[in-house]
């Protein structure tokens, strides 16, 4: 099975907001949504503060709990991990928005929005036989607009893979991992021990 | 690093609060004697009152029916199926009684759902408690039996609304061991101080009756404050942590 995932790397993260500028730019997202943002995150007191760049979006989640309350199954999860949204089902009811503790939800024109991994980059690429997180073609538009490749794309199923690489080489977490929902962005933090 | 959710505003409050309160005095007309056909009405009038605030919240309002897709997870889904199923049963009860044990089912079916669907929102701290749900079913019944206090005026009422009132309590109590929540703290105190006060007032309604009906005033009135505190004003966010700081050059 595919799993797609990202790996965004917090050490090479400069927080430039590129990433941000790009998914605004490939979706066309209105202003003051963003499906990719670049949080500072700033920890300790003075004088033991430590600053830290963190990528955020959907985190196209094992077990999305904004797919299970959604009333009208417009949110759903294909089979390679990709949570979409069917805009013509969608009623606005905002549940899906509560339901994500990743705050990765937007409502726009009266509908749900968020990010899809560019999931029609991601299509398309595949079937001109490209390879996602290796070819930019059918690679997210943040993944490929990253100047510090902080961040990553890849098939976490795939123990051959880019991020699978990354992940085995290096120690990673997941945002609130206590709440099982089985996010699908690995943030990086240190070499493996 | 928590905000305050900004998409369900007073609106879904009040499907919470007349939902709720409608439910719970459906159920509670199932208790009143003589059975009485009026609360049912009032408190279907209630349930649709509130469902209409929702729709009137939700971005595409012609797909109201859309709501109905996803009965196997979503506890919306199942709210809505409820509320299908309670009306026309509700309206039977109130031409003929007895469907009104059928009726109470079915407000109780709706109302556990209506709790069910704050415990489902995993993004909101103060509502995924697990003890939300009997604190929002023991306020939907406490605020239903002040309004069959209100309209019926019995002490069978009012013994009904002091019994519901304790489990509101302990609701509560139990609620506010596990979830802490300044935006709570003045809605909870009035809510315990409100059903104290309700209770006292009821034991006094055997000696003068109209204490009874301050009673009913002060349950539904504290429980509606809490509820709409509850969607509106302690709904932060999970808002973000960083488990690991990054480590960075040499070490």
């Amino acid at each position: 099975m595919t799993r797609w995932a990202i790996v965004a790397d917090l050490r090479r993260c400069v927080g430039c907001q590129t990433c941000t500028a790009a998914c605004k730019q490939a979706n066309g997202t209105p202003p003051g949504v963003q499906w990719r943002r670049v949080l500072d995150l700033e920890t300790g007191e003075y004088p033991e503060v430590k600053r830290a760049f963190v990528p955020v979006g959907c985190m196209h989640c094992d077990e999305p709990p904004c797919m299970h309350v959604c009333p009208s199954t417009a949110t759903r999860k294909r089979a390679d991990g990709i949570v979409t949204i069917d805009y013509d089902l969608c009623i606005g009811c905002g549940y899906c928005m509560v339901a994500c503790p990743y705050d990765a939800r937007a409502k726009v024109d009266g509908v749900a929005t968020k990010c899809t991994f560019c999931v029609d980059r991601i299509d398309a690429g595949l079937a001109k036989g490209l390879q996602p997180g290796v070819d930019p073609e059918a690679t997210p538009a943040c993944v490929n607009s990253c100047i510090a490749s902080a961040l990553h794309f890849g098939d976490a199923d795939d123990p051959e893979s880019n991020i699978s690489g990354l992940l085995a080489e290096n120690q990673s977490f997941r945002m609130h991992e206590e709440l099982e929902t089985g996010p699908n962005i690995h943030y990086l933090w240190d070499k493996a021990p | 690093m928590t905000s305050l959710q900004r998409y369900w505003d007073a609106r879904a409050a009040l499907n919470f609060i007349l939902g709720g309160s409608g439910s719970g005095l459906i159920i509670a007309a199932a208790f009143v004697q003589p059975p009485n056909p009026w609360p049912v009405a009032a408190g279907l009038a209630l349930i649709a009152a509130g469902l209409l605030a929702v729709w009137l919240e939700t971005g595409r309002k012609l797909r109201a029916l859309h709501v109905l897709f996803n009965p196997f997870t979503s506890w919306m889904t199942r709210e809505a199926f409820a509320a299908l199923l309670l009306f026309p049963v509700g309206l039977g009860a109130f031409l003929t009684l007895k469907f009104l044990p059928v009726a109470a089912v079915l407000a109780l079916a709706f109302l556990w759902c209506q709790a069910r669907i704050l415990r489902a929102a995993h993004g909101i701290p103060a509502w995924r408690a697990p003890q939300v749900v009997p604190l929002v079913i023991a306020a939907g019944l406490a605020e239903g039996a002040g309004f069959a206090v209100l309209l019926v005026q019995t002490q069978l009422a009012a013994a009904l609304l002091a019994i519901v009132l304790i489990g509101r309590m302990l609701a509560w109590s139990a609620y506010r061991a596990e979830v802490t929540s300044e935006a709570l703290e003045r809605a909870g105190k009035a809510l315990q101080l409100g059903a104290l006060g309700a209770l006292l007032l009821v034991a006094a309604s055997f000696y003068v009756a109209q204490a009874a009906l301050l009673a009913a005033a002060l349950a539904v009135g504290t429980g509606w404050w809490l509820k709409f505190s509850l969607v509106t004003r302690a709904a932060s966010t999970q808002g973000f942590s960083l488990p690991r700081q990054p480590v960075r050059g040499t070490r």
